[in-house]
């Protein structure tokens, strides 16, 4: 693989308009490789959401270029953005996010709806991603019927059901207690390491960024350091 | 494209069993709009029915020639001058493009045969009439000319006197007795088929002119003169002859005011439809109202179930869903949930107008038109009044929607 899979040059985005105006990233240049597993970090209010928002082609940059496999993302109409998420990104967030009164099955289906795969690719595609996160026997139960660790295993099947290149995850183990932000900490590894998926993670908590290769620190809007770790901790 | 139809309708079908209660009165409105209209339109329909069955069996194009002035005025003056046989001749010589003309006099009584009786209208009047009102022999024979001419005491029975006085008996040849008058049955007529209202057209007798006024009312007047006309003259024309004919005939100088009138029936039917086609105009009036506070509702509701989803929406958004096809989830589902509304009041509207239909003693006509166009009107209502919510759906920006609580 020649040059990054993803890569931010200049990336400012500016909340508001006038005095009132907001910069919340100030110009971020960073490269990210095919095949890493990178944990963000800062403090509240360094820039580090607005930064996935804008990788997850959530949201568009102010001013700066987004290359994605070389492509320019910035310039990429809403649509456009919208199939490229479907096709090459999944998303995991702190909340789980999964539709309520659905079953797990039903919510790990839910992207290849929107690919336009038939009913039975998509269960048989559905199943085999909840049993790679352990949740096979729950596939019919709702989320309320869940606990939130369990929750947070269907929200990375309905994100890896899809094979994507590179999963988002903000704060996944926000919500969770240790034991079960273990867990899911393995899991992402797991994909990452198996199956090469690129994994950009935001996280407040050090001993969850330890699972990553590389650790990047936001402050005040800009990248402030970027460490490769020698010895992550281990799948 | 056709495949994400389907689930998009498998995703309306289950929100709505979700929200039960909620879609229920969602829908009401197009419930209560369809199912009024539509009743409406069927009862109307029934009612032109029956009326226009009523006129017809009066027979088609037939001149109802009566004493006295036109409806609506009051007897003030001296009663008016009854008609006479003669005045009968005289316009079935004298007027142009009637084809047939018949005296009528009007008696009731009871029908007598061993222990059974009824209570009956008595015609008397000639076979022209028979002929005029299109009355079909089922059995036996109308009047020979003789019993005409001498005025005999014989008649023919319609079919509700066949049933009550004779059940399965053959009648021809036998004898009733009508007030203290012996009368033998010469001929039945076939039933005039389902009668509504009142005036069951089967409970009749007819006896000759003579018979009636020498044996039961005692004096020479004809309550009312019927005139068959040419279809090929026009009935004004052949009106106002008849007019001049009887002015003359009555010695009513100029300047006089008419003191009989003419019921023509072809008016009348005329009258009715157009009355019908107004009556139906204003309720489609009222139906595009009613729909519209319906489809208002829909919207409404949507506008709140787009807000509530939100979260939903972002989610979906997240994951790839492009906008239209945000858009096209929320739009199928306003457009089940309507036309299950209108699925409901076509329902609602067929049990009501089956109830109602006997009780105003009219018959039940199932209008295909009426019910195809109401559905498809309220599936349009969902269209055009899930848009509005659904596109707000599809515009939200996944960020902000995902933030939602």
């Amino acid at each position: 693989m020649t040059g990054p899979l993803i890569s931010l040059r200049g990336i400012t985005k500016t909340f508001g308009e006038g005095p009132t105006a907001f910069q919340a990233l100030r110009g971020i240049d960073l490269d990210i490789r095919s095949g890493d597993f990178v944990a963000v970090m800062g403090p509240s209010g360094s820039g580090k959401s607005t930064m996935m928002n804008i990788l997850g082609c959530l949201d568009v940059p102010t001013s700066g270029a987004y290359l994605f496999k070389g492509h320019h993302v910035e310039q990429l109409t809403r649509d456009e953005r919208a199939l490229l998420r479907r096709r090459y990104l999944g998303f995991v967030f702190q909340g789980y996010n999964l539709l309520a009164r659905t079953s797990a099955l039903e919510n790990v289906e839910l992207p290849l709806l929107y690919r336009g795969e038939a009913k039975k690719a998509r269960q048989e595609a559905a199943l085999a991603a909840l049993r790679k996160v352990g949740l096979e026997e729950w596939a019919d139960h709702t989320p309320a019927q869940l606990s939130g660790g369990q929750q947070q295993r269907v929200a990375i099947a309905r994100a890896i059901v899809t094979e994507p290149e590179v999963l988002l995850a903000d704060e996944p183990t926000g919500n969770l207690d240790t034991e079960r932000s273990r867990e899911i900490m393995q899991l992402l590894k797991r994909f990452n390491s198996d199956a090469g998926i690129t994994i950009l993670m935001v996280t407040h908590e050090e001993e969850m960024a330890a699972f990553a290769r590389t650790t990047v620190k936001f402050r005040d809007g800009l990248v402030e350091s970027v460490e490769d770790r020698k010895q992550p901790v281990p799948a | 494209m056709i495949a994400m139809l389907f689930t998009t309708l498998g995703l309306a079908m289950r929100e709505i069993r979700r929200h039960l209660m909620r879609s229920f009165l969602t829908v009401l409105g197009i419930i209560i709009g369809v199912g009024s209209v539509v009743t409406m339109v069927t009862l109307g329909n029934g009612t032109t029915a029956a009326v226009q069955q009523q006129i017809s069996s009066l027979g088609a194009n037939i001149l109802q020639i009566r004493p006295g002035q036109s409806f609506g005025r009051g007897g003030g003056g001296t009663q008016p001058q009854p008609f006479e046989v003669d005045d009968v001749d005289a316009i079935r010589q004298q007027v142009a493009g009637v084809v047939s003309v018949a005296p009528q006099v009007q008696s009731s009584g009871l029908a007598v045969r061993n222990a059974a009786n009824w209570s009956t209208t008595i015609y008397g009047t000639t076979n022209d009439y028979v002929k005029a009102q299109s009355w079909t022999i089922d059995r036996g024979r109308i009047f020979s000319s003789e019993e005409e001419r001498a005025g005999k005491t014989v008649c023919l029975i319609g079919a509700t006197i066949r049933r009550n006085l004779f059940r399965e008996d053959d009648p021809i040849g036998e004898r009733i007795r009508i007030r203290d008058l012996s009368c033998e049955v010469v001929g039945a007529l076939k039933s005039r088929g389902s009668s509504f209202g009142p005036g069951d057209q089967d409970d009749v007798v007819i006896m000759p002119v003579k018979a009636v006024q020498r044996r039961i009312t005692g004096n020479q007047n004809v309550s009312m003169i019927l005139v068959s006309v040419d279809p090929a003259y026009a009935s004004d024309a052949v009106q106002d002859s008849i007019k001049a004919l009887l002015r003359e005939r009555r010695r009513l100088g100029p300047g006089k005011a008419d003191d009989f009138n003419i019921f023509d029936t072809q008016q009348i039917s005329e009258t009715l439809q157009s009355t019908t086609r107004t009556l139906t105009a204003l309720l489609g009036a009222v139906a595009a109202v009613s729909l519209l506070v319906g489809g208002i509702g829909i919207m409404n509701i949507m506008l709140v179930s787009v807000t509530e989803r939100t979260r939903e929406i972002g989610i979906r958004l997240a994951i790839g869903a492009l906008g239209r096809e945000v858009l096209l989830q929320f739009l199928v589902e306003a457009v089940v949930l309507a036309s299950l509304g209108g699925i409901l009041g076509l329902g609602i509207a067929l049990g009501a107008s089956i109830l109602i239909s006997p009780m105003l003693q009219i018959p039940f006509l199932f209008n295909p038109t009426i019910n195809a166009v109401a559905f498809l009107f309220s599936a349009a209502i969902g269209v055009l009044f899930g848009y509005f919510p659904a596109r707000r759906a599809a515009r939200l920006n996944p960020i902000d929607a995902l933030r939602h609580e």
